[in-house]
């Protein structure tokens, strides 16, 4: 009888104690020591200062595209409930389409100091609905069919990697294997931020689109009825459809965001980079170690993961080879998996 | 039969030939399996020498060696996803980590002038089955490293988590030079018993097995090769049989198909999910240094997600996940689909041309398109695939 309270007292210390481990803030902590290490290492290695904070900056900028893409994996999680191992060539489908509508569309001079005319907005706009649709459309004749047969979320996640190497392959088909640049050998007007920190005017245009498209999802997502049926679909998709929310109609709407912001983070991050048909494979990996990290499903974790994840892919360059770099993201995902498995704004168990 | 190679080859093709009729037979006494099994064999094996155009029979002689050796790389997915329920799609690590290792097991440091075109970490020049088994040892080791911090994740998560492994694998494989040569091929890797084709022959042999081989010429090496890869897919073959039968594989499905109730078994569902994930990864492992040692000069190229991981993936699926035979079936099917669908596509060139000039040489792609929806079609419409997985009764114990 004495003894059973000092039993119970024990084990609630030690769950106690190993919820204090995988906290929220023992997860930002372990990116904290990170921060600290590479900022160690870097005076060890005798890398300046300055180029880490400008990789930062960097990683930063890259993080804009990268939100884009997290968030639509995320929504399409907490919507459907299904990992989308596409998502990475929805964002290459994007980024081509942008090609063929700027190859329409007249071309204007560079605006406002850009590398770039009026013409990539327009494509820009133009190309979010049009990826949107084709989400949908691959949808239908894919997961809408395993979603009626009630299939377990890992066959989901099997026809998703049917489907992103037959995106892939149809781009190959249509453009061929080599990469490409919107503007070939165009003006790449270059900015002074800070003394001695120079980015590229058109990566401060990707940060700024990327920050006006998420601040529009977070509009739809709390002021919309559309956003407040898929919140209650992510939240318990059988209590969403007893309570009447038409799920055909939110899943629409889900594939139409995601595919749109995969298409906008596509060609934002091809105008940065290049485009190439393999780029959303290899994307695939930061933006699950990003969406991950926040907890899946999770739009605001995801956010924070994207520009994590940018920052660490741009600041490992300065130790290790920049091929590296997607690679870094994961390291870091599985780290903060050890500590915290259910992700930065996951429920605490 | 005027053919010098006719009895050396026949012989050679008997060999796979006997090993998939003992597999397919059923329901006699084992003395008259084997009987039967043998005069089949032989038989078939002769009827195909005389019958094909040497063209088609060494056609067919690498069509088959290929395809066993991905049935071997099916067979090691089947235990992890089939027989287990774990997501990986990072094969391309362990079957890249296979192929470097018996790589760098079996070849020899370059010296002199040759070590400037060739960085190796290191090359013990062994035998090519210390090479084999380096490899599966290797991958084995790297699935126990991977496994430790993901394989308590969720399905969703260790599919992501794999996906990563087989990129950094392949990535440092492209960028290291000190390791494998990267991104250069790493080459020369010896063919076990190619002395057989080649005039001197083997001198750790018996005279008169030389003498019945000495007509062959190095061009005839996959027939020889083709029996070795049968002998290593029939050798695992039979053992995940006996495993999956025994008390240890109805615990790897009982964690497949419901994980809390084979916990509350008393069942260390933890130490199973690793002990799956290990033994795929040796034999994808295996399977590694089989195809490396066939194909002679390595790179990371070769172990690209597609041709890595994809192709194994619609290999299981097609054949039927859960079931040995259906890996082995559903990968010689995918071999032949993937390989007749460049002939077919080459058939096709002038009508390609004609839709665009830049078509033909993307044709590739066409195949790789064809796959993709063959993958699409088995999920949604035969996601059991030819041959389901059969009820499996364990062995009796006593």
């Amino acid at each position: 009888m004495t003894e059973a309270p000092t039993i119970s007292r024990g084990r609630a210390f030690r769950r106690a104690a190993s919820h204090a481990l995988s906290s929220r803030w023992s997860l930002l902590a372990l990116l904290g020591l990170l921060a600290v290490l590479v900022i160690v290492f870097g005076a060890l290695e005798g890398i300046p200062a300055s180029r880490l904070l400008g990789l930062t900056v960097r990683g930063i900028l890259l993080g804009g595209a990268l939100a884009l893409g997290a968030l639509g994996i995320t929504l399409v999680f907490g919507v459907l409930k299904m990992a989308n191992f596409a998502h990475g060539d929805y964002m290459t489908t994007g980024a081509y389409l942008g090609l063929v509508v700027m190859a329409l569309i007249p071309a204007s001079a560079p605006v406002l100091g850009l590398g770039f005319g009026y013409e990539f907005v327009i494509a820009l706009l133009i190309v979010m609905p049009l990826t949107g649709l084709v989400a949908y459309g691959l949808d239908r004749v894919t997961f809408r069919r395993l979603r009626k047969r009630r299939a377990a979320p890992i066959m989901m996640a099997m026809a998703a990697l049917g489907l992103a190497f037959g995106v892939r392959s149809i781009i190959y088909m249509v453009f061929g294997a080599d990469f490409t640049f919107y503007y070939q050998g165009g003006p790449r007007p270059i900015v002074e931020l800070l003394p001695g920190l120079r980015v590229r005017t058109d990566q401060l245009f990707i940060l700024a689109a990327a920050v006006v498209l998420i601040f529009l999802v977070y509009l739809l997502l709390e002021r919309t009825k559309i956003g407040k049926a898929m919140r209650a679909m992510a939240d318990n998709s059988d209590l969403a459809r007893i309570s009447g929310i038409a799920t055909e109609r939110v899943v629409f709407w889900t594939w139409l965001i995601s595919g749109g912001l995969a298409g906008a983070g596509g060609m934002l991050y091809a105008l940065d980079v290049q485009l190439r048909p393999e780029m959303g494979w290899w994307l695939l990996l930061p933006l699950f170690a990003a969406v991950i990290l926040g907890s899946i499903g999770n739009v605001y974790g995801a956010l924070f993961g994207a520009f994590t994840m940018g920052i660490v892919w741009q600041v490992s360059s300065a130790f290790v080879n920049p091929a590296y770099g997607p690679a870094a993201a994961f390291v870091v995902m599985i780290l903060a998996l050890l500590v915290r498995p259910q992700g930065l704004m996951g429920r605490d168990k | 039969m005027s053919d010098p190679t006719f009895f050396a080859r026949s012989a050679l093709l008997a060999v796979p030939l006997y090993l998939l009729l003992v597999v397919v037979l059923r329901g006699t006494s084992a003395i008259l399996k084997h009987a039967i099994a043998v005069v089949a064999a032989l038989a078939l094996a002769v009827a195909l020498v005389l019958m094909l155009p040497p063209g088609s029979l060494s056609y067919f002689t690498t069509f088959l060696l290929m395809g066993s050796v991905y049935a071997v790389l099916t067979l090691g997915l089947n235990v992890q996803w089939g027989y287990t329920g774990l997501f990986n799609i990072g094969i391309a690590a362990f079957f890249a980590i296979g192929a470097f290792t018996s790589a760098l097991v079996t070849t020899v440091e370059p010296t002199g002038s040759m070590a400037a075109f060739t960085q190796q970490l290191f090359g013990l020049g062994a035998p090519f089955w210390v090479g084999l088994l380096a490899a599966g040892l290797a991958s084995g080791l790297l699935a126990l490293i991977v496994g430790g911090p993901t394989l308590r994740l969720r399905g969703d998560y260790l599919a992501i988590a794999t996906i990563g492994i087989g990129e950094l694998v392949r990535l440092v494989f492209q960028n290291e030079r000190w390791l494998a040569n990267g991104p250069q091929p790493l080459r020369g890797l010896p063919q076990p018993l190619s002395c057989l084709a080649s005039s001197e022959g083997c001198s750790y042999l018996p005279g008169f097995v030389n003498a019945f081989f000495e007509p062959l010429s190095p061009r005839e090496y996959p027939y020889i090769y083709v029996a070795i890869v049968a002998i290593v897919l029939f050798l695992v073959y039979v053992g995940l049989e006996r495993a999956i039968r025994s008390p240890w594989g109805r615990v790897l499905r009982a964690v497949r198909e419901d994980e809390d109730s084979a916990a509350m078994s008393g069942k260390n569902v933890a130490a199973f999910r690793m002990q799956a994930f290990v033994v795929g990864a040796v034999i994808m492992g295996i399977g590694g240094s089989l195809y490396a040692h066939y194909v002679v000069a390595i790179d990371y190229g070769h172990f690209d997600p597609l041709y890595g991981t994809f192709l194994i993936w619609v290999m299981l699926m097609l054949g039927g996940s859960g079931n040995n035979r259906g890996a082995v079936l559903g990968a010689l099917l995918v071999w032949a689909i993937w390989t007749g669908a460049s002939f077919a596509i080459d058939a096709l060139r002038p009508t390609l041309a004609s839709i665009s000039p830049e078509l033909p040489q993307r044709g590739p792609y066409v195949r790789f398109l064809l796959i993709s929806l063959l993958m699409l079609f088995i999920v949604l419409y035969r996601p059991r695939g030819v041959l389901p997985e059969e009820k499996v009764v364990s062995l009796a114990r006593d």
